[in-house]
């Protein structure tokens, strides 16, 4: 075991050779990215049946506003795009990590929070609009069902940038060892998950209102 | 134990070559894409029922993009698991997503229609 796993020590093309069974352990960094994975592709199946429900019940309005009277894709535009390039800013945030680079770590990720946080102050401000209009979560099986699917996508960003702020102190005291490397990794996998969820959202939500 | 370093090694190189290059193709794609799933949807070129299908054509390939370029799903060995874990997710999802909308829509057509309902239970 010893000997294969010096074997394969030189370079990544002799670990080829060896029979993935005779490999030994992956990578600490593998695995954790991994188990992660797995949380998040469970969280796409909780976004899943959300998304079933509004898609059953986007139709019955109980005589009150439809989706094509209440969204404004301007305001959706603005979301998509602070969330798209916070997703880019986080991947850059993230080379930063990978090379060592403090001041760029912490310039990116005020940029990524930056944007974040205007996605979510943008979706509150839609929120509140439609509340005050009448259109609230109670109003129709229609908007339960969309206040709780785009919500939900909000709550989970709003956990991402909590989330960023614990990362970004843990970098200030612990510095970029390992164990924090791999959690920003885990945070840049939860951040671009998000971004794809939303792709769902504005598609299926905000653009299929317009059908 | 020998083998600790050097993993550390290669892991680090992992991540150096995860470049600048990948992001900058990821977020042109993916702009270009969202561009055209806004644009189709407001400006009326599209022959209508044919929108659907364009949307969802899109944002599938904006998913995909998401994935190679931001996520990082590849074919390295490493990755297999990943794949696999992501079919599974996708066909799970699939299940779900399709399989209410048929359930809703049959019991929806098969439902009695609701003044008839009220008048049964006077």
């Amino acid at each position: 075991m010893n000997a294969s796993a010096a074997a394969a020590a030189p370079g990544a093309s002799g670990r080829e050779d060896i029979p993935i069974s005779e490999r030994g352990p992956a990578s600490i960094r593998t695995v954790v990215s991994f188990g992660f994975w797995l949380f998040l592709v469970s969280d796409i199946i909780i976004f899943s049946a959300l998304f079933a429900a509004y898609a059953v019940l986007s139709l019955q309005t109980a005589g009150g506003p439809s989706g094509a009277q209440l969204f404004d894709l301007r305001h959706v535009f603005a979301e998509t795009s602070c969330l798209l390039i916070s997703s880019f800013t986080c991947g850059l945030c993230m080379l930063a990590v990978a090379r060592r680079r403090r001041t760029m770590t912490y310039q990116w990720a005020t940029v990524t929070f930056l944007l974040g946080l205007s996605f979510i102050a943008l979706e509150l401000s839609e929120f509140a609009r439609m509340i005050a209009s009448g259109a609230t979560p109670a109003r129709s099986a229609f908007l339960s069902a969309f206040f709780t699917l785009v919500g939900t996508h909000g709550i989970h960003v709003t956990v991402g940038l909590c989330w960023l702020i614990v990362m970004m102190a843990q970098v200030a005291t612990l510095g970029f060892r390992p164990m924090v490397a791999r959690r920003m990794l885990c945070f840049s996998l939860f951040w671009h998950a998000l971004d794809l969820v939303w792709i769902g959202v504005f598609t299926i939500v905000y653009l299929g209102a317009r059908l | 134990m020998n083998s600790e370093p050097g993993h550390a090694a290669a892991s680090d190189e992992e991540v150096g070559s995860t470049s600048l290059q990948s992001y900058l193709i990821g977020l042109g794609l993916a702009i270009l894409l969202t561009l055209a799933s806004f644009g189709a949807a407001v400006m009326h070129v599209v022959w209508a029922p044919s929108l659907p299908v364009l949307l969802a054509a899109l944002a599938i390939a904006q998913m995909g993009v998401h994935l190679v370029f931001f996520l990082h799903v590849s074919s390295a060995p490493d990755s297999t698991n990943t794949v696999l874990a992501l079919a599974f997710g996708i066909f799970i999802v699939g299940l779900i997503v399709f399989g209410s909308m048929l359930i809703m829509a049959n019991l929806n057509a098969n439902m009695m229609p609701m003044d008839q309902l009220i008048q049964m239970q006077r």
